[in-house]
């Protein structure tokens, strides 16, 4: 058994997952009412109006829950002078080139990316969600102001899922990492070669 | 056949041909603002064959009863008291409802299939059983029609008597008028009637008389003959250039596909950078603590 490292507490983790299955259900039911080829997946909530009526809550969910995310990864996720360095390697790291990439905290300048993508793109969400919610807000909107929200909404949603569909990935192309959502833990070596500057923190080493 | 429709142009949220294999006459619904005195009779017409009730408002110091269209009232009269040129009043009463356009923003802002369909004849017509309750339809008109019901959370309009003219009746709003200001017939009969109209009207002073059949929306199937048709805007704010807003075009038209394609073409890529590139393993030997 090789040595483990705390990355995600309990807590944490339970609520990645709301958010995640938050996103699952909100990403189908969304596309849903985006495209007609997805309109079978209404199916899945009990017919067109009861999509319509859960899509907004479990946005609401996704939102709430995200803000604590937010909240506690924050500070951890500020730019460094070294993620400009990483970005510019960003080929190297696709191709799976990884020696002599500048060490990474606990998070990495891509994984960096993702979270300031999503804290914009999830109250976009949110405000665009609300003045277009039939039937308890939207009639107090103005009917230009609902064209504008309805086209942010899903400018929003896309890039949103274009950057989980990275982050799901992500996960599975970098082995050991899935587990640290899991488990809650990483092996020292994942640790190491993949964000040594956190490592180093974690161990003293 | 048994009894669905075989004349139907478009349909919301389908992307195949709907069944459309007659070509009836196209209609159109000719309202002379000139002729128009203003007594509702079209409104307790339209309320008595649709079956409809709403509720018994308050009144707001003007004619215009009920306020605004909602999901019973289908068809208003609006009332603008305007003074065209100094010191002369004039009384313009525009019986506001569906146009049915023949580019409809309604049925293409719609997600839900078959909650809007358009007949060949030009009957734009909402199927409530299909409709799940988004108001898409209403960020889609151009004229502000649709009315989401407080009751059940589905939209309502005017369906030009849909169900009427399939046997071959007018609207019911025609059959009432008394003073022959709505008429109703094929397109090209309610253009050429308003030919005549407008000619009349053009005689009687009023040189800037037209037709209003906006090519924004492709044309409607409900027209207006306007004493002053260079200033739509006098009938109560009637848009001069209505057209399905550019946003509405852009959500519902290449956005819809391209953003599609953009996440499936996401999803490929990951896959074939598995297969290609493969994982990250973790290469170091396992550290002793």
């Amino acid at each position: 058994m090789s040595t483990m490292i705390q990355r995600y507490t309990a807590r944490e983790r339970s609520n990645h997952w709301v958010v995640a299955i938050a996103f699952i259900l909100a990403g189908l039911s969304g596309l849903a009412l985006f495209h007609p080829a997805f309109f079978f997946l209404t199916n899945l909530f009990g017919g067109g109006p009861w999509t319509r009526i859960l899509h907004p809550f479990i946005g609401v969910v996704m939102f709430l829950f995200f803000m604590v995310i937010a909240v506690q990864f924050w500070g951890r996720n500020r730019f460094t002078p070294a993620d400009r360095e990483w970005r510019k390697r960003i080929g190297d790291v696709v191709r799976n080139r990884d020696q002599g990439l500048p060490e990474a905290g606990k998070y990495n300048a891509g994984q960096k990316i993702l979270f300031w993508v999503m804290v914009v793109s999830i109250p976009v969400l949110l405000i665009s969600g609300i003045v277009v919610w039939q039937p308890w807000f939207a009639p107090f909107f103005p009917i230009g102001l609902l064209r504008v929200a309805v086209v942010v909404h899903a400018l929003a949603a896309w890039i949103m899922i274009l950057g989980i569909v990275v982050h799901v990935y992500a996960a599975i192309w970098v082995k050991g990492t899935v587990r640290a959502m899991t488990r809650g833990t990483v092996s020292a070596a994942w640790a190491k070669q993949h964000h040594r500057a956190w490592y180093r923190e974690m161990t003293g080493k | 056949m048994a009894l669905q429709s075989l004349d139907i142009k478009a349909r919301s949220a389908t992307t195949t041909p709907p069944p459309r294999v007659r070509d009836p006459i196209h209609v159109a619904k000719l309202i002379d603002i000139s002729k128009c005195i203003g007594c509702k009779a079209c409104q307790v017409a339209c309320m008595e064959w649709n079956d409809l009730r709403d509720e018994v408002g308050t009144n707001t110091g003007i004619y215009d009863n009920p306020r605004d269209l909602t999901a019973q009232s289908w068809t208003v009269m609006r009332f603008s008291e305007v003074e065209v040129e100094q010191g002369r009043l004039e009384w313009l009463i525009r019986k506001d409802g569906c146009m049915h356009c023949e580019d409809p923003g309604c049925l293409k802002a719609c997600p839900a299939p078959g909650a809007i369909v358009q007949s060949v004849n030009g009957i734009v017509d909402f199927h409530q059983e299909h409709c799940i309750g988004c108001g898409y339809c209403i960020t889609g008109c151009p004229f502000d029609i649709p009315r989401l019901s407080k009751k059940d959370s589905k939209v309502y309009k005017c369906t030009l008597c849909s169900d009427r003219v399939a046997v071959g009746m007018e609207p019911a709003c025609i059959k009432t008028c008394p003073t022959g200001a709505l008429v109703f017939g094929t397109k090209g009969d309610m253009i050429r009637h308003a030919e005549g109209r407008i000619a009349d009207l053009k005689e009687r002073g009023y040189a800037n008389a037209a037709l209003y059949n906006p090519e924004g929306v492709g044309g409607t199937h409900v027209m207006y003959v306007l004493q002053h048709g260079d200033q739509p805007e006098l009938y109560a704010n009637l848009p001069k250039d209505p057209h399905i807003s550019p946003l509405v075009s852009l959500w519902k038209g290449i956005a819809k596909p391209l953003m599609s394609l953009g996440i499936g073409l996401a999803v490929f890529a990951g896959f074939f950078h598995f297969v290609t590139a493969g994982p990250k393993e973790v290469e170091e030997e396992e550290e002793r603590p």
